[in-house]
């Protein structure tokens, strides 16, 4: 065990909170009666997104948060560095 | 009015019964007449942590199924007069519970109690949505851990959508109780921490009550902790929530036993 993957251990609570939040993200479509509203969502941008810039799959984070009075759709895109873009 | 409160999770095992005897006798203490009921059919457990296993005669089935009268079924509990129990049946499973019938037995508890406590069964199926039904306010309760969170999120929904307030578009009233909480262990990183918890599932906190040996100890000995030990930790927790239950604005504290090594030494070989 190196020191990094000792620090990991001892820091496994962001992962596990990270995790939830994409997951339940996704759950939360499927209960709200549109199965899988993310997911389709995240389909649909990553195709818009792809006429312009090329974008890999895993590089768009959608995610749904819900609240007590309003529900918010936070998207993430990571665009791949300016070389790699006219590339 | 009288109130019902479902105490749910989704998932098993995270402290439902244990919460529901620790807020039932908590709230019993300050004056409200308070009953308890099992949901729980098949698995009833109530009854033991509230030490009231062997007083058990007629029970909700029996009730629900107009087998039996509501004040035979009911257990008034040996410490506190306005505590009360309607405990769950060991031998039949949930289909027995009618909605029309669970129904009739809360109206008729509303004209008796302040605060009526659904104890939920794990999961979300007939069960579950049995005890959440008819709810005014739920209480749920969530470890620090992921698969709970996940199943949390799920009741929400449940709660948001199949409740009978729901359905009729009213809000119902909802509450996070995390529980089993270890702060230490959360402060390291090792454990999901309070505001990783809120901000995941977005409801009002009630309370944090910690992991304690001090709740072992009072459903070994038949009596909520609230009562068995209201001065440790999980029981000044468990009478925190309830004040915010009713209204009142309470700073949010973990409560900690605080032990010296004799108190740890002891505690070990006591518990
Ligand atoms: N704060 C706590 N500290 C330590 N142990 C606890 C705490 N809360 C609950 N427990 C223990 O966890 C176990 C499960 O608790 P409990 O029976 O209340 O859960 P439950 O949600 O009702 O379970 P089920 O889903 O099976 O009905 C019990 O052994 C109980 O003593
Ligand atoms: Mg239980």
């Amino acid at each position: 065990m190196n020191l990094l993957s000792f620090f990991n251990r001892r820091t496994s609570a962001p992962v596990a909170r990270e995790r939830l939040q994409i997951l339940l993200a996704h759950e939360r479509g499927i209960v709200g009666g549109k199965p899988d509203l993310v997911a389709q969502l995240r389909e649909e941008i990553l195709a818009v997104v792809r006429r312009h810039v090329m974008v890999e799959q895993d590089n768009v984070q959608v995610k749904m948060n819900r609240d007590s009075d309003i529900s918010t759709l936070e998207i993430e895109i990571e665009i791949p560095a300016p070389a790699a873009v006219s590339a | 009015m009288a109130k019902v409160l479902v105490v749910t999770s989704g998932k098993g095992g995270v402290g439902k019964t244990t919460s529901s005897a620790a807020l039932g006798a908590a709230l019993a203490h300050g004056g409200e007449k308070v009953v308890v009921i099992d949901f729980d059919v098949g698995l009833r457990n109530l009854d033991l942590v509230m030490g009231a296993e062997r007083r058990v005669v007629f029970d909700l089935i029996n009730v629900v199924q107009g087998d039996a009268k509501l004040n035979q079924a009911l257990i008034r509990d040996k410490r506190l007069e306005n505590l009360s129990l309607l405990p769950a049946s060991q031998t039949r499973d949930k289909d027995a519970l009618t909605e029309e019938g669970v129904e009739r037995v809360l109206n008729e508890l509303r004209e008796k109690f302040d605060w009526i406590i659904c104890d939920s069964p794990a999961g979300i199926e007939r069960g579950a949505t049995m005890a959440m039904r008819h709810a005014d306010v739920a209480v749920v309760v969530t470890n620090p851990e992921v698969s709970s969170v996940r199943d949390s999120d799920r009741i929400i929904g449940l709660l948001d959508s199949k409740t009978e307030k729901a359905e009729k578009g009213e809000r119902i009233e909802k509450h996070l109780l995390l529980t089993r909480y270890d702060p230490v262990r959360a402060e390291r990183g090792e454990m999901l921490k309070v505001d990783d918890v809120l901000e995941i599932l977005s409801i009002p906190l009630i309370g944090i009550i910690p992991e304690s040996e001090e709740v072992l100890r009072a459903s070994n000995v038949g009596s909520p902790v609230t009562l068995n030990n209201p001065a440790s930790a999980p029981g000044r927790a468990y009478f925190d929530a309830v004040r915010r239950l009713k209204g009142e604005t309470v700073e949010l504290t973990i409560p900690t036993d605080r032990k010296g090594l004799f108190g740890k030494l002891f505690g070990r070989r006591a518990a």
